[in-house]
Formats: C-alpha cells, structure tokens, sequence
C-alpha cells in the first residue's frame, strides 16, 4: 500500500512539476493576444488614470497593455534596459535626456495637471489659501516645519527639487530634521505627512484619489510653477530590437491623438477632472 | 532455505581496523563454516558488533582480508547475509510495509513482494500486526519483525547484534525461540551476546573476544567446561575484566 | 482606525464571500505562482536536501552554511538579482520573462529553494543516523536510500514545504520588482496590498490582508489534519 502511495506521490510531484514547467513554458511563448508594456508612473497608476483609458484603447486595437508603475527615474531606467515598449512619465529634462540617449525617436506631450502642496489644516507654516510656492517654502524651510520628499528620483520628486531651487533654497545646505525623504512613491508619501503631521507636494490626481487624508488638506494650490506636464515615449527598436515597436507607437498614436485626448479629459473623480490634454501644444 | 551454492566458509585473515591512530580491532583471525551458530562472547568494547559490522561489509577493515566461499572478496548476491541490530531499525511505516520496503530494495516486484511479505508475516505470526505503525510495536515484536525482515531475504547467514539485550525474559524467551527455527532451517548465525545462559543454550561455537581481539575460538562445551586462557576463565566465573 | 480595522473587516468578509471576480483573479494568481514555486523547489530541493545530509564531501560544511544563510534572503535581494538577470539587457533577457508570472515563480523558487534544501538536509540527516546501517545492510546507499528517507520524513519535510508556501506566500518585495505589479498580469495579493496601502485605502489593503491570512490559515489547517490522520496509521 505505502509503496502504491508512493508511486502516486511521485506521479503527482512529476506531473504538477511538469505543470508548473508549462505554466513558465506558456510565459515564455508570445501571448496568443498581442500586448506591450508601458513603464509609468505611480501617479498615473494611483489616481486611477490607466484603468480608465487602457480598456477603451484594447477593446479598439486589441493590443492590451501591462502597465508597470514606477518612479519615473526608474520607469525611464526600464525603457532603456529594453523591459518596456514605451514609456509615460513626467519630468521634460531628463525624457529629451532619454531621447538624446537614442532610446526613443521623439518625446510628445500629452497632458498636464498640477501639483498641489499638501499640508495640516494647523497649518504651522501660515501658508494655507496661498497661491505663492516659492514664499510659501521659504516659510516651511524658515520655520523648520516637518515636509515629506518623495527622494527617488521621481518626477515629483524631481519638480520638488526644482521648486526649492526657485525658491532660492539651496537645499543640501538646508536639509535638516525637518525635511524627511523617504524613498518611496505617492501615496505612501501622503500616508506619511497624514500620519505626522507634515507638508508635502504632491500631484493633483493622486491628492483628489486618495483615501488616507485624516487632517491635510491643500496648501499651496494654483501657481503656474506648480504646472506638471506628461510626456509620452515608444522605446526605440534601434537599441532593442526585440521591443514591439509598431504596437508601442500604435498606444503613442492614440494617446496624442483626438481618442485618447477626449478619453483623458474624459476622465474624473467626483465630478472633478484630474488631467488636462494638451498634446496639440508643441513645446509643452 | 533456497538450494543454492553455499557463501561460507566466511574467513578472516590478519583483519583489524584502526580509526584515529586508535586499534579498534587487532588480528582477527576467523572462520566460520556453514550450518554452525557461533555465539560472540565478551564484556562490552571488546569488539563483537564491529567483528559482525566488518563481516556484513558495514564497516571497511584497514588491515587483512575478509572472504567468502572459493576467496571472494564479497558475496555477489548481498541478501545472502543478512544483519539484526541490536536497537531494531524500524522504517515509519507499517508492520508489512516494513516487510515489503526490505523486499523492494532486495529487488521483488510487487507481486512477488505481497506474497513472501504475506508468507513471511505468517511464519512469525505477525499476521494480527500487518497493519500496525511498526514504531507503535513493543520491544519484543519489534525485533521478532527485525527478524522476519532479515528472513523474508532467505539469507544463508545471519548476524545478529544482542538481540535481546534490550528485551525482558519473555521476549527474550520467543526470539531465542525464532533463532532455533532458523538453525532448524539450515541457516547459519553469527550472534554477538553478553548472556552466558543465552550462549550456552544456543551456541555450537564461542569466539571469546576481549580488548579488540579474539582471545579463544572454541566449540561451546570446550569453552564452557575448560576455557584455555584466564580472561575467559574469570569471563565465566563472573568477575569483571 | 477602530473604524477602518472594523471596515477591513467588512471588506475581507465582502470579498471572500461576494467572490468579486478581480479579487479571485488576484487570489487565483497568487496560488498558481507560490504553489508552482513550492512544486519547482520540492522537485528540485528535497532530493538535493537529502543527498546533502547523507553523503560527505569536501565543503559539506560551507555548504550547509550557505544554504542555512540563504533561508534569510531578504526577497526584495532575490527579485533584484533576478530582475538583473532577467531584464531584456540581462544574461537571461533573451526569455523575455520580465514583468511574467514565470518570472515571479523563478523568484518564489529562489526564496523556497534554501528553505526546502536546508530543512531536508536536517530531517534526512537525523533520520540517517537512525536508519543508516538498516539501509546499507539491505543495500541502498547514496541515492538509493533518499527515497525513503523522503518518505519516512513526510511529515517534518511537509511542515519544511509549508515554511516555504509561507514565505513565498507573504512576500511582496521579489514579486514586485521581477512581476511589475501589472494589473490582470502580475498583481498579486501582497502588491495588491502594497499597492491600495500606497493609494490609502487602507481598510481595502487590510481587508486583503486578512483575507490572504484567511487562506494561508486554511491550507495549514489542511496539512495539519492530513498529517494527523496519516500519522496515525503509520506511526
């Protein structure tokens, strides 16, 4: 009996191995649907951007798309190791850095909102209804209020750096307690400014679909300065051949083009809308 | 017990084994010849299970040869010998399949393994048990089924490690009992004990072994009535070496 | 947060017992790449595991320390070594595994594999010493006696394959880097959980949480009562 048990024991191991060897197999091979994957951001991804446009893009193409959701430093890292088709991010400077490497052809604007500093209804700084970034960081670097930084590499990150630098902040010299960077994305950033009691700057879509808020509340709101612009890349088959170059720039197209432009401005929470299209606007 | 061309005489020749700089075992010089029950005598350390160890092959010599009938160095067909353990081995399994793992690995298919299991289990009317966690078994009937283990293989010769030292009078009684049925059957035993009783009940020949050497190898009534050397003088007599 | 703990809850209760289709998918996914990666690491560790506890080599000793070392692995070092690996600018990028479910298997196998290895090492040795010399007087040595000693250890050697479906079970790290968290492809529980922490939904991440408990509770239970009613037959 036991050496019966056995035997089926070790039928059963073979055959779930041989299972799992075609569940691998089965990766391996093309998908049978066609697909690309785009490297973006987790702000596209947490203010629920992508599952309001991918649906309507597959079901007029087929092409379905994965989106993996990352800083932009490292979505832009993704496109040019070649792991993705194309790449949706928010940080002009270093995207024509990118296209300069020759990892994509072109760069092209799609839409923009804005960022919004995030604080306590306290309001310790004494900035809340502002519309001023540059003065209303000064007051938190002067006051040496607690602020919340992405640090990594986003491009949140990257416009926070950049508004310190407008404030006339040199920021490596200013760092102190006060400013806390924890490396990580969005929303957790906003969970952790809820949870002390800290500014913080974030996008506009990612405030508006957050659910954590507890005591913030928007700060600082208004500024052209705070003006984030989204640009969009298909991953050059020159430096990776193997990349899906014709179904990436199909998803390029559509983005930029009069559907995909309709489907973002399209796109709301509570009646507000999140991001504003401009692709029509050459140098944005 | 098959008909087959016998594997004894089993030999000994000059055969010791050092570990460590340390003699373990020193000159043995040993025959055993077929159809004899040799019962291995001494106080404890004096070399009796690993002389049983280098015959059954568990143990490699370091010095001597060791060889079968006609001077070989192994038995081509290793069942033919066959070792019981002092603390029977007993697999976590059942009672048979205890019975029918040793016939596996000895090469039976399944049929052929089902039966001598089957056949087996009756001889040693452990029929009642087949079923049993073998672990759950008492120290009687854990070796008796040590026994029919090594038996299901038709081994020509045995060696058995103190089979009951660990067993109370009674059990001790019913494997001694086993062992006769096994010498009626032809087969040969090589025993190691510290039981004078035992040795004398069963015994048709005594190595007397003492410090890692043989000191007499006797037939057991020479042995018992005028031992040759002092340490088995005073072996017999009780006192402590 | 007494109210969000009550409402995580309410949560887990919906989405077990409502069977929302994007939430079994996601269980579904979980299960197909931790009980694929326990399978991989079960074939491959448990032979290797016995064969490292009965057989002497040199470096036996490091060896045993390595993989003792490895159990610990932090699994967001194992996703980033095989994202490394795997990523199309990789030695094994040619595969296209990146971003796959056949990459978070290869992670989980990483993870589990040390665990199956080591724990298998010990459970066959301790039996060695014990069967050993029954073994060898009936003739199976080296290979041939790991079967048994596979089988004569099921029980410890299924609780070593339950360490591992845990530990792979309630990473998030590994899976995150080499999966990419794609939703419909990659999206497990536990990025499931990372994921709606990270967008604040805290009671819905927690819900989850619960819910991925749930099940890890459920297939412990399992083994355990088949483990109690085999034990008892077989002692």
């Amino acid at each position: 009996m036991i050496r019966i048990a056995r035997r089926s024991l070790v039928a059963a191991v073979a055959a779930s191995a041989l299972v799992s060897g075609l569940a691998i197999a089965e990766e391996v091979k093309p998908a049978v649907g066609r697909s690309i994957v785009v490297a973006s951001t987790t702000s596209t991804q947490d203010s629920g951007l992508f599952g309001h446009l991918l649906p309507i893009f597959t079901a007029k193409t087929g092409i379905e798309v994965k989106v993996v959701a990352q800083g932009t430093g490292q979505a832009l890292d993704t496109g040019r190791r070649g792991d993705a088709d194309v790449v949706f991010v928010h940080a002009k400077a270093a995207e024509e850095k990118f296209v300069g490497e020759g990892f994509a052809a072109e760069r092209r604007p799609v839409m923009y909102n804005d960022f919004v500093l995030i604080g306590p209804r306290s309001d310790p700084a004494g900035i809340r209804g502002s519309r001023d970034i540059a003065a209303a960081l000064r007051a938190i670097r002067g006051k040496g209020v607690a602020f919340v930084s992405r640090g990594d590499r986003s491009g949140t990150h990257q416009a926070e750096l950049a508004l310190w630098k407008a404030a006339g902040i040199e920021l490596e010299a200013a760092k102190g307690a006060w400013y806390r960077e924890i490396g990580q994305g969005m929303g957790a950033a906003l969970n952790i400014a809820s949870s002390m009691g800290a500014y913080v700057l974030a996008d506009r879509g990612t405030w508006i679909s957050f659910k954590n808020r507890g005591d913030l509340d928007i700060a600082v709101e208004g500024d052209t300065a705070l003006f984030n612009q989204y640009g969009i890349m298909a991953v050059s088959p020159v430096k990776h051949p193997h990349v899906k170059a014709a179904d990436g720039k199909a998803f390029v197209d559509w983005m930029v083009g009069p559907e995909g432009q309709k489907a973002i401005s399209d796109y709301r929470i509570d009646g507000r809308q999140l991001f504003f299209p401009n692709a029509d606007q050459p140098g944005a | 017990m098959r008909d087959l061309p016998s594997i004894l005489p089993l030999r000994f020749e000059g055969v010791g084994l050092a570990l460590g700089g340390r003699e373990l075992v020193t000159d043995l010089d040993l025959v055993v010849e077929r159809g004899e029950t040799t019962v291995l005598l001494g106080p404890n350390g004096a070399g009796k299970s690993l002389l049983l160890r280098l015959a059954h092959g568990l143990v490699t010599p370091s010095r001597g040869r060791i060889t079968w009938a006609a001077g070989q160095e192994t038995v081509a067909d290793r069942r033919r010998h066959a070792m019981v353990f002092q603390k029977p081995v007993m697999l976590r399994r059942s009672v048979h399949a205890n019975l029918t793992h040793a016939l596996a690995a000895a090469g039976f298919g399944w049929r052929r393994r089902r039966a001598r299991a089957a056949e087996t289990l009756d001889h040693f009317r452990l029929t009642h048990l087949a079923g049993r966690p073998a672990r759950a078994l008492s120290g009687g009937e854990q070796q008796r089924l040590a026994i029919a283990r090594a038996w299901a293989l038709d081994p020509e010769l045995l060696f058995l490690d103190e089979p009951t030292s660990q067993l109370d009078p009674a059990a001790t009684r019913a494997i001694e009992e086993l062992l006769f049925g096994l010498k009626a059957e032809g087969r040969t035993l090589v025993m190691a004990s510290h039981d004078l009783g035992q040795a004398r009940r069963l015994a048709g020949r005594i190595v007397f072994m003492s410090g890692g050497r043989i000191i007499e190898h006797a037939g057991a009534k020479n042995f018992f009535e005028s031992p040759r050397t002092i340490e088995a003088a005073k072996f017999l007599a009780g006192e402590l070496l | 947060m007494a109210t969000d703990i009550v409402s995580a809850f309410a949560t887990a209760f919906g989405l077990i017992v409502g069977l929302d289709p994007t939430f079994l998918a996601v269980v579904a996914l979980s299960l197909k790449v931790t009980l694929s990666a326990l399978v991989l690491a079960a074939v491959a560790g448990l032979p290797l595991g016995a064969l490292l506890g009965i057989t002497r080599f040199p470096g036996r000793g490091a060896t045993i320390v390595v993989v003792n070392t490895l159990m610990g692995l932090p699994p967001v070092v194992a996703g980033l070594v095989l994202y490394l690996l795997l990523s199309r600018s990789g030695p094994l990028g040619g595969f296209g595994l990146l971003f796959t479910p056949g990459a978070m298997i290869a992670a989980q196998t990483l993870l589990i594999l040390p665990i199956v290895v080591a724990l298998t090492r010990q459970t066959t040795e301790d039996l060695w010493g014990e069967y050993g010399e029954h073994l060898r007087s009936i003739g199976l040595t080296g290979a041939r006696a790991v079967p048994t000693l596979l089988w004569d250890g099921r029980f410890a050697l299924t609780t070593a394959l339950l360490a591992g479906f845990g530990r792979a079970s309630a990473e998030v790290g590994a899976v995150l880097i080499v999966g990419g968290n794609i939703a419909g492809h990659t999206r497990t529980m536990t990025t499931t959980i990372a994921l709606e922490t990270s967008k604040g939904d805290l009671a819905l991440a927690l819900g989850l949480g619960i819910a991925l408990v749930g099940l890890t509770l459920a297939i412990n239970a399992v083994a355990f009562s088949a483990g109690r009613i085999a034990a008892r037959h077989v002692g």
